[in-house]
C-alpha cells in the first residue's frame, strides 16, 4: 500500500511539473502578445505586429505541448485518484467541467484563428482572438486555482454518511478565501516567466548583434513587464498568501518558515539555515528577530506557533523539502526584484543596450522564474500533506484501490521516457524560432 | 436530472467522435493512401488546422463525466488504468505528429513524424472501439472470485487481455475477441469518415481514388455491422429488450442505417459534404445505439453479486446537478458558437491556407 502511495504520488508530481512548465508561459506570454498587437493597432509601426506574430509561433509550440501534457493529468485523477474523485467528484468536478467547457473550448478554437486568420479577418478582429485565447488561458488559470484553493481549504460541502462529499453552496467555490490570492499571485508570476522569456530573447539579439531592432523592443518591453511583475510578486500578492496560509495552515506555516519552537514574545525571519530534523533545529541559521511576526500581524511581538504546537500527524510529510522550496522562490523573488531593478534604471538612463553584462545576466535568467515557480507550487501542495483535502481526507485515502504499484511504476517509466523526448523536442523547436528570429513584413 | 447530464455527455463524446474522427480516419488514410508529399502535406493539414478545437470535447466530456457521475469516472479510469495510458501517449504522439512535421523541411523529420500521426490515429481509432466494446460488454466489478469480492463493489482492475481472448470468461481482459469486432468497425468507419473529410476540405491528388476506397470500405463496414449483431446477441443476450421495451429507441439504430445505406449512394451526389453527414450518422447512431441497449447502465457487471453501475447509482447530490445545469447549458451555447465562427472562417479547401509556421 505504501508504495502504490508512493508511486501515485510520484507520477503526479512529475506530471504535473512537467505540465506546469508551459500553462505559465502561455498565460504569461498571451499577455504580452496581447499588447504588442494593441500596440500595434495604436502606432501602427509594424515592428509590434512582427513581434506579436513572432512570439505567437513560440506560444504555439508552448501550446501544444501545454495541451498534450494536460490531457494526462485530468485523466489521472480517475486513474490514480479515483477513491479522491468519487469521494469529491459533485464538488472539485465542477470546477472541473467549467474549465473544459469555458476556458479550454475559448482558447483552443481562437487560437488556431489568431494564428492564421490574419489576412482573413483585419487587424481588430484580430486582436480580438488574440484576446479571446488569452482570455481563455487566464480563465483556465482561474478554474484550476479555484479546484486547487477547495483541496487546500474547503467551503461550501458537506460530509454525508457514506463519506462522500457534496457540494452545497456552488458559489462558496469562488467566493472561497483561498482563491483570489491565490489566483492573484499565480497569475503575476506567469507575467515573470513571460516576460523573463521576452527580455532573455531581446538580451540574445542585442549581444549577437542580431536582428538588434526587435532585440532592443524585447528587452525594453521584458524588463517593463519584468520590473512591474517581480514586485507585485512579492506585494502585496507574495504577503497576501502568506497571511492566508499562517490563517488556514498554521502547522504548513511553521514548516515553510523553518519555525521549529514557539516563540512568544515576536518570531524570527529565517534567511539561512537546513532543518535538521533530528535535533529539531535549524543548522547554520542566519535570521532576523521579529520580523516574521511583523510581516505576518503587522505586529512586532505577536506570537506564531512553531512546529512543537502541532501533533505529528498533523505536520507537513516532508518539512526540508517545504522549507527550501519556500526559502528558494522567495529568495529568487527577491533576486528577480534586484536585478529588474538595476535593468529598469539603466532603461531609464538609456544605458541598457550597452551594459553587456547586465545583458549577459538577463539572458541567462531563463530558468529561474521556471523554477520559483515549481517551488512555488511544491510549497501549496507539500504544506498540504498530510492531506489531500486540507484537515479532512488524507492522501493515502483518496488513490485507487485496484491499481497495483507495479502499474504505477510502468505507467510512470513510459511518462518519464515520453516527456524526455518531449522536453528535448519543444528545446530544438523553440531554439530553432529564436534563430530564424522574427520576420519583417513589409505593409 | 441524471438523464439531461448523460445525455449531454453522451451527445459531447458524439461530436467528439465526429469532429476529431475525421482528423483519426484521415491520420489513418494518410497511413495507407497518402504516397506524394504534396499529398501527405495537405491531408496533415486538413486534420492539423482542427485537431486541438476537436480534442477539447473529449477533455470537457471527461470533466463533465467527473462532475455527473464521480463513481463511474473513479471506477472506470482506474479500471482501465492501463489502456487508458496507452491513450494517452497516443494522443501525444498524434499531436506532435501534425503540429511538428512541417517545423524542419528534411523528408526525413517529416516521415518520422508522418508515422507517429497514422498509426497513432489507426491505433485510437482501434482503441476507442475496443473501450466500447468493453462497455457493452461488461466486467467483473469487484473483482469477483468464488462469490467473494476482491475490492468494493463498483471498483475493478482488467488487464490488457487474458491469453483465451475470450469475452465468455469470467475474467476478460480489456482485448478480446469481441471487442476487437468493435475496434475494427471503429476503423472501418473513421477511415470511411477521414477520406470524405479529405475529399470535402482538400484537392488532393488521391481523391478520385479515395471514393472507390471508400466504397469497399463500406461494403466491409455493412458486412461488420451483420456480424457484429450476431456476436453482441451471443455477448449480451438481452441487450435488444431496451428497444422492445421503449420502441422510440429504435431511432438510434436506424440513423445508423441510414448512414450505412446513404454511404452506398454518394457516388452520384455532386456536394461533398453529404458523404460527410452519413458518415456522421454511422458514428452518432452506433454510438447511441450502443448506449440505448444499456440504459440506464453505464457499466453492466458480469457477475451477479455485484450490481451494474447505472447512471443513478454513479452520481451526485441533486443540488450539484442542478447547479451545474445553469453554466452547463451556458456553456454548451457558447460552444456551439465558436464552433460555427471556427467552420465558417476556416471553410472551403485547406490547400492555401496558411498554417503559420
Ligand atoms: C515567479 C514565480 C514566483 C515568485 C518569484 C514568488 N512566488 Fe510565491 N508562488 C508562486 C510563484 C512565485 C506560484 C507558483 O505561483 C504559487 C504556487 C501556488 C500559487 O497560487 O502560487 C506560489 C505560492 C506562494 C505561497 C502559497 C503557498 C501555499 O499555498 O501554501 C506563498 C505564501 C508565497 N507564494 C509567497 C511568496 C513570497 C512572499 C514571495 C516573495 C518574493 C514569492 N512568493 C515569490
Ligand atoms: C491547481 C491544480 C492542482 C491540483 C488540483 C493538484 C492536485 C494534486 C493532487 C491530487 C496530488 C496528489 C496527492 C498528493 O500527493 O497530495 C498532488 C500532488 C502534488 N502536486 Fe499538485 N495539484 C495542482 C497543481 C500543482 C502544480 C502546478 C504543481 C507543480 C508545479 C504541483 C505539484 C505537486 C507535487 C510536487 C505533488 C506531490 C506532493 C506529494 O506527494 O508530497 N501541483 N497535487
Ligand atoms: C491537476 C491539475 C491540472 C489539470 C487536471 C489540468 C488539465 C489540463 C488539460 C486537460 C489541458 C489541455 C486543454 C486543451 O485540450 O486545450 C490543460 C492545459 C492548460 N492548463 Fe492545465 N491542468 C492542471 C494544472 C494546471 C495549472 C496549475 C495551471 C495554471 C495555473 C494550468 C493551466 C493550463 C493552461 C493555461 C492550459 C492551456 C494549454 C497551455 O497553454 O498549456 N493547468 N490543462
Amino acid at each position: 500500500m505504501d508504495d502504490m502511495l508512493f508511486y501515485d504520488r510520484l507520477q503526479f508530481a512529475f506530471t504535473i511539473t512537467f505540465h506546469y512548465i508551459f500553462p505559465q508561459l502561455t498565460m504569461g506570454l498571451s499577455l504580452m502578445i496581447v499588447f504588442f498587437k494593441w500596440k500595434f493597432l495604436r502606432t501602427k509601426s509594424v515592428k509590434y505586429n512582427d513581434a506579436a506574430k513572432f512570439f505567437m509561433k513560440i506560444f504555439a509550440i508552448n501550446f501544444t505541448m501545454g495541451v498534450v501534457t494536460g490531457i494526462p493529468m485530468e485523466f489521472q485523477f480517475g486513474t490514480n485518484w479515483a477513491k479522491f474523485s468519487e469521494l469529491t467528484g459533485s464538488i472539485i468536478g465542477q470546477t472541473l467541467a467549467m474549465e473544459g467547457l469555458f476556458s479550454f473550448f475559448l482558447e483552443s478554437s481562437f487560437l488556431a484563428l489568431f494564428i492564421f486568420g490574419e489576412k482573413l479577418m483585419g487587424q481588430k478582429l484580430h486582436f480580438l482572438t488574440g484576446f479571446l485565447v488569452f482570455l481563455g488561458s487566464w480563465a483556465s488559470g482561474w478554474f484550476i486555482l479555484a479546484t486547487n484553493a477547495w483541496m487546500q481549504h474547503p467551503v461550501g460541502y458537506e460530509i454525508l454518511d457514506n463519506g462522500k462529499y457534496v457540494l452545497t453552496h456552488f458559489s462558496e467555490l469562488f467566493a472561497n478565501p483561498w482563491l483570489l490570492p491565490a489566483f492573484l499571485h499565480n497569475q503575476v508570476a506567469s507575467v515573470v516567466t513571460s516576460s523573463f522569456v521576452v527580455a532573455s530573447i531581446g538580451a540574445f539579439y542585442v549581444l549577437r548583434q542580431k536582428n538588434i531592432e526587435y532585440g532592443k523592443l524585447f528587452l525594453k518591453t521584458g524588463v517593463i513587464f519584468g520590473l512591474i511583475s517581480s514586485l507585485l510578486i512579492a506585494f502585496p500578492t507574495g504577503d497576501w498568501n502568506a497571511k492566508n496560509v499562517a490563517k488556514y495552515q498554521p502547522a504548513s506555516f511553521a514548516a515553510m518558515e523553518g519555525i521549529f519552537e514557539t516563540e512568544e514574545a515576536g518570531a524570527e525571519i529565517v534567511l539561512i539555515g537546513q532543518p535538521n530534523m533530528v535535533e529539531k533545529k535549524l543548522d547554520n541559521k542566519i535570521a532576523v528577530s521579529n520580523i516574521l511576526s511583523f510581516l505576518t500581524y503587522q505586529d512586532w511581538d505577536k506570537k506564531i506557533q512553531g512546529m512543537d504546537q502541532f501533533k505529528k500527524e498533523e505536520l507537513p510529510t516532508n518539512i526540508p523539502a517545504l522549507y527550501y522550496s519556500y526559502h528558494i522562490m522567495v529568495g529568487l523573488g527577491t533576486i528577480f526584484i534586484g536585478i529588474m531593478f538595476l535593468a529598469g534604471f539603466f532603461l531609464w538612463r538609456k544605458k541598457l543596450f550597452t551594459i553587456k553584462p547586465l545583458l549577459w545576466v538577463i539572458m541567462f535568467l531563463v530558468p529561474f522564474p521556471y523554477i520559483a515557480n515549481i517551488t512555488g507550487w511544491y510549497v501549496a501542495e507539500l504544506g498540504r500533506q498530510p492531506y489531500l483535502v486540507y484537515g479532512l481526507l488524507k492522501t493515502a485515502d483518496g488513490v485507487s484501490p485496484t491499481v497495483s504499484s507495479g502499474n504505477t511504476l510502468f505507467t510512470l517509466l513510459g511518462f518519464v521516457a515520453l516527456y524526455m523526448l518531449l522536453g528535448l523536442l519543444f528545446l530544438v523547436l523553440v531554439g530553432k524560432t529564436i534563430h530564424q528570429g522574427p520576420k519583417h513584413q513589409t505593409h | 436530472m441524471e438523464i439531461f447530464w448523460y445525455s449531454i455527455i453522451a451527445l459531447f463524446l458524439i461530436v467528439f467522435f465526429i469532429l476529431d474522427g475525421y482528423d483519426f480516419g484521415a491520420g489513418i488514410i494518410h497511413l495507407f493512401f497518402a504516397k506524394s508529399e504534396k499529398d501527405k502535406e495537405v491531408i496533415a493539414k486538413s486534420a492539423g488546422l482542427f485537431w486541438d478545437s476537436n480534442e477539447v470535447w473529449l477533455v470537457a466530456a471527461g470533466g463533465m463525466l467527473f462532475m455527473a457521475f464521480p463513481t463511474f469516472y473513479a471506477s472506470v479510469f482506474s479500471g482501465f488504468y492501463l489502456p487508458l495510458i496507452i491513450v494517452l501517449w497516443l494522443i501525444v504522439f498524434r499531436a506532435i505528429g501534425l503540429e511538428f512535421r512541417s517545423q524542419f523541411q528534411y523528408q526525413m523529420w517529416k516521415d518520422i513524424w508522418d508515422k507517429s500521426f497514422g498509426v497513432s490515429s489507426l491505433l485510437l481509432a482501434l482503441f476507442f472501439g475496443i473501450a466500447l466494446g468493453n462497455i457493452v460488454r461488461g466486467v467483473n466489478l469487484g473483482g469477483v472470485e468464488n462469490g467473494v469480492s476482491a475490492y468494493e463493489g463498483h471498483y475493478f482492475f482488467l488487464p490488457l487481455w487474458n491469453s483465451s481472448f475470450s469475452p465468455l470468461t469470467a475474467h476478460p481482459g480489456v482485448i478480446d475477441w469481441f471487442t476487437i469486432i468493435i475496434g475494427i468497425i471503429a476503423v472501418v468507419t473513421l477511415a470511411i469518415h477521414g477520406a470524405n473529410w479529405i475529399i470535402l476540405k482538400t484537392n488532393s491528388s488521391i481523391n478520385e481514388q479515395l471514393k472507390k476506397v471508400r466504397f469497399k470500405l463500406t461494403i466491409a463496414l455493412a458486412f461488420l455491422t451483420i456480424f457484429s449483431l450476431v456476436v453482441w446477441e451471443i455477448v449480451r443476450p438481452n441487450s435488444l429488450d431496451n428497444f422492445a421495451d421503449k420502441p422510440y429507441l429504435i431511432l438510434f439504430p436506424i440513423i445508423y442505417f441510414t448512414g450505412v445505406i446513404g454511404l452506398f449512394f454518394v457516388k452520384k451526389v455532386n456536394k461533398e459534404w453529404i458523404p460527410l453527414l452519413f458518415s456522421s450518422l454511422v458514428i452518432a447512431g452506433g454510438i447511441s445505439s450502443s448506449l440505448a441497449s444499456m440504459f440506464p447502465s453505464i457499466l453492466p457487471s458480469s457477475n451477479s453479486i455485484n450490481s451494474s453501475l447505472t447512471i443513478y447509482n454513479t452520481t451526485i447530490n441533486s443540488y450539484g446537478l442542478s447547479v451545474a445545469s445553469f453554466w452547463g447549458i451556458v456553456g454548451l451555447l457558447l460552444v456551439v458558437l465558436y464552433l460555427i465562427i471556427q467552420h465558417r472562417l476556416r471553410k472551403g479547401k485547406v490547400d492555401e491556407m496558411d498554417y503559420g509556421h
